[in-house]
């Protein structure tokens, strides 16, 4: 008995120690190979993904589009309407007003933060140090109920309110599989600074050869409840033209 | 059945035992899933600050460290804060902030400085790399308990200062001035006196790293005593770094010190002052040196300098002028001319622990006070509260029964409130009532009354409140003829009885009963005290006199009478007692003795006598204040005959209150001075719960009968609720063995209200409500990361009523659900409207809540309820529910006719632009097409003040929005207003055949003579599934 107690316990300490031996860079290849592998991630030009923003009772459709230049946009839809938000066409970025349903473009703060975006298509962590970005495993912790890598990431500073601030995001890998489940971010600007928002990641899929995350439920950290985004199909590469993404001048 | 449940507890014991290696222990966060405490302040009279510090080059940063509340931060130059240190110990000491990584690098030492009775304990220094997110704890501070000051080198932020105040109810050697060049790790003694004295003030030369002022203070408090001074206290100096130190005391004081305060002007660091405690009257006060401390000079003696120098002694001079001096105080003071003479600071809370100056402009100051933070822009004259920091320090809470229930308490120097546990539009500040002054502490409901007890402080009065009228009574016990001096507790007991409403207990050193609700009292004790006579000092404070009454002892501290049996009541002592009478007051026993491994005269804190025996009870004791910081929480179920601990290595800190569950005799919950921690085997694990409940003080628990929600009062963090807690009733070693398990649905009523809320500015603190939402509850056994999972509610049929987001996390996830089946899908026009985003309201009955994971499929089956105090009638919920389903087919018979529209003239259009020879057939059915649908739906203008006049489509969701978000009937306004669109769509779906009939068949010859597509329509189900 007393064998089996030391055997087990010997198992216990090999696998801790295993766990322990990984480096940032090991979990953040383990992602990717987990999910297709860094020729599958390298290779995308541009991803298009349809799915349903949920409110209790309601399902807006959505359609996200991302390209390899940086070039982005997202557009919901409700009684015929569309509701563009964050379009982006690597200069201008602009979106829908609820009331005018017109087009107005964003602050020269938002859009200059979003220039520096541009390069986080696919993933931030793809190519993460051509980028110039800074990976920093920060240890292990529970977090829904399972025992992640905690994983800071640091990215270009961004500008707020004129003063220069770092972007920071935690992302928080499965130990059993290496995916993230959890990203949090300071809120830098807005009503919610201050606080911290928190993406919850699941129900992860294949897709072209590339497992995506098809749940992605926002919210603020310690607070129940948040906004779920359904994502019901990934198009990997599609057509895009690039009146798609410019500022629809006079309309 | 005692066996029964030791082998449950056992089962689950070996759960967490790590059988299965890779698996995690089913206790902490992992337990309790998304069960989420709910943070209901109040913040409006905030709570104690110990010190405030700005970012060196950025205005909009200001970090607060608090009493028992943690540390927050404002990014917005003090508008606001958010706490950023939940997960440690909330004391705070001192916050220091690198000047060489000022955005990402801060220093916090833990242990509130200022040593009144109710301290806190802190447990170290911790230290954050980037800015408050992420908190690293400095080893090799442990047992430093308080810590006063950190100095940071700016031009090298690896070489920093700490000042340990040290351990203020016993002896220690970790205390003194401690030194590291490597970052931290590694540290060095460099001035230590003895285990007495400890640093009161560090202070860098902010021109000169290697010059440093540290103040030693000689000071000892106890339960029953406090002194301040002796002849080790002293101001030190150092000018090499810390290596030698001598003490600079040339025009100091002769004879013993006291506390000492520094602070070297920044703008020219050759001036100093010193704020000094010392022996005679006619020495005390503020000193000032122009030599770096090398000769001094007396300038103010003022009360505003000199009072009660162990809770006011700092001083802080404006960073632009060395001539501008602000001193704490009762009220806090400001010198303009170097420190000669003083004035009052402008109205705010009073007792002022720390200003800072804003770095550009010195008009602008923050304030940290016992009642929170105050800023001025003119200078402090006058001061503005920060309305978001909700530190209420409670002392005790308690709750009633009323719906929904209100929470008692009393605050550290901040009166006597009550407040609801959910208000409209969430609980704000002035949902909460005042109901006592001085320092708060306990307040007691009548049990069937609109009555309340309480109290201020040592008794001096015993309110009887009459909540209606807004009357109050004083109905304090006094000694009679031939009695005794009363000794009453800082923190007087009082208990109310379930057997008699009108009984209310008081304990001195004698228990007091009244049966007529405070106007005529019994004592039914002798005096349950060791009545010792050494722990009866009239003379506290050492070389301040300070007697305030808080440090009288050899009082009763807790009483509990057995919800069983009336006869069986408890006592607990301040000194160590625990008496138990089983005859209602005519014979004491007591039974302390009998606890195994509990030091000798050890504080009864609380006990807590049982539902589910009358012998049965819980004693909880802590012995902080003679420095044992070690929990001690005792079960006995024989009248205290013999007792058992309960505690466990789980729990790191000294604990003050424990709730037992009401139905589940292994549930409970204990109040720890870092934090609330969770039984479900009867102690044999503990667990602390950490969702969204800060490491701070809880002083008192108390569990709401009717909604099962565990109610703590903490001393920092205000009110803290976890929203029904049965479903850890439930928690059963079996279930954590299914893949998913739901636990049982508590049917869920859809309560009636329509009012409006919401009277707080963007800065005030609001307390989320707890909602009346159904709360589906399922344990997963592992988070679900990869494949498809959907959570739908449908009805007995299977047909789905609507689909929720699920949660994912191993362990217990609670899901929401608010009644709302889906929205009705409106017909495409130019402007949104608002009927789109009203679901119809399900009606009462059985539904289903079904879970896919995969290819497997889990449900469970719950009740809705219709409000039971609700005034409508059957017939007429059914015909509120008839018309709103009405209403929300025909708005999507509308959307449909539409989509037909716009399909047609889509086509027709086309046809003309291939070839102009189409427009005979295809241009009337334009027209007549455009014509209707300028009728149905709005065609221009925007969703503000350009808004077009409404069509039938804006005109029918404006009404069905109105119809389905009521719970009535529809009015007779309604109803014709009703029967009115519905005319008019059955005039506009007549037109619409005709225009099919005449115009469109037409239309479809031309396309099939030219081989051109033909209009092909989806059908009206595929149309609606398209959600759009």
């Amino acid at each position: 008995m007393k064998t089996i107690k030391l055997l087990l316990v010997a198992v216990i300490v090999s696998f801790t120690t295993m766990a322990q031996a990984q480096t940032a860079e090991e979990i953040i290849a383990n992602y990717f190979e987990n999910t297709g592998g860094m020729d599958a991630w390298n290779s995308l030009e541009a991803l298009k993904f349809e799915g349903a923003i949920k409110v209790q009772g309601m399902e807006l459709p959505m359609t996200m589009i991302q390209t390899k230049e940086g070039k982005q946009l997202s557009v919901a839809e409700f009684q015929g309407m569309k509701f563009y938000q964050g379009v982006f066409d690597g200069e201008t970025m602009w979106n829908t007003n609820q009331m005018t349903m017109a087009a107005e473009k964003s602050d020269a703060e938002t859009t200059a933060n979003a220039k520096l975006e541009m390069n986080d298509f696919g993933d931030p962590f793809l190519n993460y140090a051509d980028k110039g970005y800074t990976v920093e495993l920060l240890g292990n912790e529970t977090i829904e109920g399972t025992e992640t890598y905690k994983i800071k990431l640091t990215k270009e500073p961004t500008m707020v309110d004129g003063a220069e601030v770092p972007t920071v995001a935690y992302y928080y890998f499965d130990m059993d599989n290496f995916v993230p489940i959890v990203i949090e971010q300071d809120l830098l600007t807005g009503p919610g600074k201050g606080m911290t928002g928190q993406t919850k990641l699941s129900d992860y899929q294949e897709a072209g050869g590339i497992y995506f995350p098809f749940s992605i439920v926002a919210g603020a950290k310690g607070q129940p409840g948040g906004q779920e985004i359904v994502i019901k199909s990934v198009e990997i590469n599609p057509e895009v033209s690039d009146e798609m993404f410019a500022f629809p001048e006079g309309k | 059945m005692k066996t029964k449940h030791i082998l449950l507890g056992l089962c689950i014991a070996a759960l967490s035992i790590p059988t299965q290696a890779q698996e995690i222990a089913l206790k902490g966060k992992e337990l309790f899933g998304d069960i989420t405490a709910r943070q209901i302040g109040p913040a409006l009279m905030s709570g104690r600050i110990i010190d405030m510090e700005v970012h060196p080059t950025n205005a909009q940063i200001i970090y607060t460290g608090t009493a028992g509340g943690g540390v927050w931060k404002s990014q917005d130059g003090g508008a606001s804060y958010a706490p950023i240190f939940d997960d440690h110990i909330q004391s705070i000491g001192q916050v220091a902030i690198d000047p060489t990584d000022p955005d990402q690098t801060v220093w916090v030492g833990t242990g509130e400085i200022w040593t009144r009775n109710s301290v806190s304990v802190g447990d170290g220094l911790y230290r954050t790399k980037d800015g408050g997110n992420n908190w690293q704890k400095i080893p090799g501070f442990d047992n430093s308990e308080r810590i006063s000051g950190i100095e940071i080198d700016p031009n090298d932020g690896n070489t920093v200062y700490v000042g340990v105040l040290g351990a203020l109810w016993s002896d220690s050697d970790d205390r003194g001035v401690y030194k590291t060049t490597d970052g931290g790790k590694t540290w060095e003694k460099v001035l230590y006196i003895n285990n007495t004295t400890g640093v009161a003030d560090l202070i860098m030369d902010p021109s000169n790293s290697n010059i440093l002022y540290a103040s030693m203070w000689e000071f000892r408090r106890t339960a029953w005593d406090f002194n301040s001074g002796g002849v080790n206290s002293g101001l030190h100096k150092s000018t090499d770094g810390g290596k030698t130190w001598k003490k600079i005391h040339n025009g100091f004081p002769e004879g013993k010190l006291g506390r000492i305060g520094v602070a070297v002007a920044p703008s020219e660091s050759s001036i100093v002052y010193a704020v000094i405690e010392s022996e005679q009257e006619k020495d005390k006060g503020l000193y000032r040196s122009e030599d770096g401390g090398a000769n001094w000079k007396r300038t103010n003696g003022d009360f505003s300098l000199t009072v009660r120098p162990f809770y006011f002694s700092r001083i802080v001079v404006d960073p632009k002028n060395p001539d501008v001096v602000v001193k704490g105080g009762l009220s806090g003071s400001i010198s303009r001319d170097g420190g000669n003479t003083f004035k009052p600071l402008g109205n705010m809370h009073s007792d002022i622990h720390d200003i800072v100056f804003d770095i550009n402009n010195s008009d602008m100051m923050h304030v940290g006070t016992d009642g929170g933070v105050y800023r001025s822009w003119n200078g402090g004259t006058t001061m503005e509260i920060v309305s978001n920091l909700p530190l209420s320090q409670f002392y005790h809470i308690s709750v009633d029964n009323a719906e929904p229930y209100n929470i008692y308490g009393g605050l550290q120097d901040n009166g006597s409130w009550y407040g609801p546990s959910s208000s409209p539009g969430g609980i704000e500040a002035r949902d909460w009532t005042r109901v006592g002054v001085g320092d708060g502490f306990r307040v007691l409901p009548h049990p069937t009354k609109d009555i309340l007890y309480s109290e201020m402080q040592g008794a001096d009065n015993v309110w009887r409140y009459d909540m209606k009228r807004n009357y109050t009574k004083n109905v304090k016990p006094l000694p009679a003829k031939g009695s005794a001096d009363l000794r009453f507790n800082w923190n007087p007991p009082m208990a109310t009885s379930t057997h008699q409403p009108d009984r209310f207990y008081m304990g001195s050193q004698f228990l007091h009963v009244s049966e007529d609700m405070g106007d005529t009292w019994k004592v039914i004790s002798p005096d349950l005290t060791t009545n010792d006579p050494k722990k009866q000092e009239k003379n506290s404070g050492g070389l301040s006199a300070d007697n305030s009454g808080a440090e009288t002892h050899t009082t009763i501290f807790t009483i509990a009478e057995s919800p069983i049996n009336e006869k069986v009541i408890w006592v607990g002592t301040d000194d160590g007692n625990v008496q138990i009478t089983r005859d209602g007051g005519a014979n004491w026993t007591n039974v302390v003795a009998n606890i195994p491994d509990l030091p000798a005269n050890t504080w009864v804190y609380h006990i807590e006598a049982s539902v589910h025996g009358a012998g049965t009870a819980y004693a909880v004791f802590e012995g902080h204040a003679r420095g044992d910081m070690k929990p001690y929480v005792y079960k006995t179920t024989d009248y205290g005959k013999s007792w058992k601990s309960i505690t466990t290595d789980d729990i790191t800190m000294f604990a003050r209150n424990i709730q037992e569950d009401y139905e589940n005799e292994n549930l409970l919950f204990l109040g720890a001075e870092d934090g609330l921690y969770i039984t479900v085997d009867g102690g044999l694990n503990w667990s602390k719960f950490t969702n969204n409940f800060p490491a701070t003080a809880v002083h008192f628990l108390d569990l709401q009968k009717q909604t099962n929600d565990l109610v703590a009062g903490t001393h920092g963090r205000g009110v803290i609720i976890i929203d029904d807690i049965s479903i850890l009733r439930d928690i059963k070693p079996e279930i954590l063995d299914k893949n998913v398990h739901f636990f049982d649905t508590k049917p869920g009523t859809m309560v009636e209200e329509g009012g409006f809320g919401g009277g707080s500015t963007e800065l005030e603190f609001v307390g989320p409500n707890p909602g009346n939402a159904l709360k589906i509850k399922y344990y997963l056994k592992k988070r679900h990361t990869f494949g498809k999972m959907t959570l739908a509610i449908q009805d007995m049929e299977g047909n789905e009523i609507t689909t929720l987001a699920p949660g994912k996390s191993k362990g217990i996830n609670i899901v929401s659900w608010n009644y709302a089946s889906k929205s009705p899908k409106l017909a495409a026009a130019k402007t949104f409207a608002f009927g789109g985003f009203t679901p119809v309201r399900v009606q009462a009955g059985m539904y289903k809540a079904v879970l896919k994971k995969g290819k497997d499929t889990y449900e469970t089956t719950f009740e809705v309820k219709n409000d039971p105090k609700s005034f409508i009638t059957a017939p007429e919920r059914k015909e509120q529910y008839k018309t709103s389903k009405q209403l929300f087919d025909v708005q999507e018979d509308l959307a449909y006719m539409v989509y037909q529209t716009n399909l047609m003239v889509n086509s027709a259009q086309d046809a003309i632009e291939a070839n102009a020879k189409a427009a005979k057939v295809a241009q009337p059915l334009i027209d007549d097409l455009n014509e209707l649908k300028n009728t149905l739906v709005v065609t221009t203008g925007d969703n503000y003040v350009g808004t077009a006049p409404p069509q039938l489509r804006e005109k029918l969701s404006t009404l069905y929005s109105d119809v389905a978000s009521n719970y009535e009937a529809p009015s007779a306004a309604q109803k014709e207003n009703i029967n009115l669109l519905l005319e008019r769509f059955n005039t506009a779906n007549a037109d619409f055949e005709k225009i099919k009939s005449k115009r469109l068949v037409k239309f479809e010859k031309y396309l099939e003579k030219q081989e051109m597509k033909p209009i092909t329509f989806d059908t009206k189900e595929a149309f609606l599934d398209s959600k759009e």
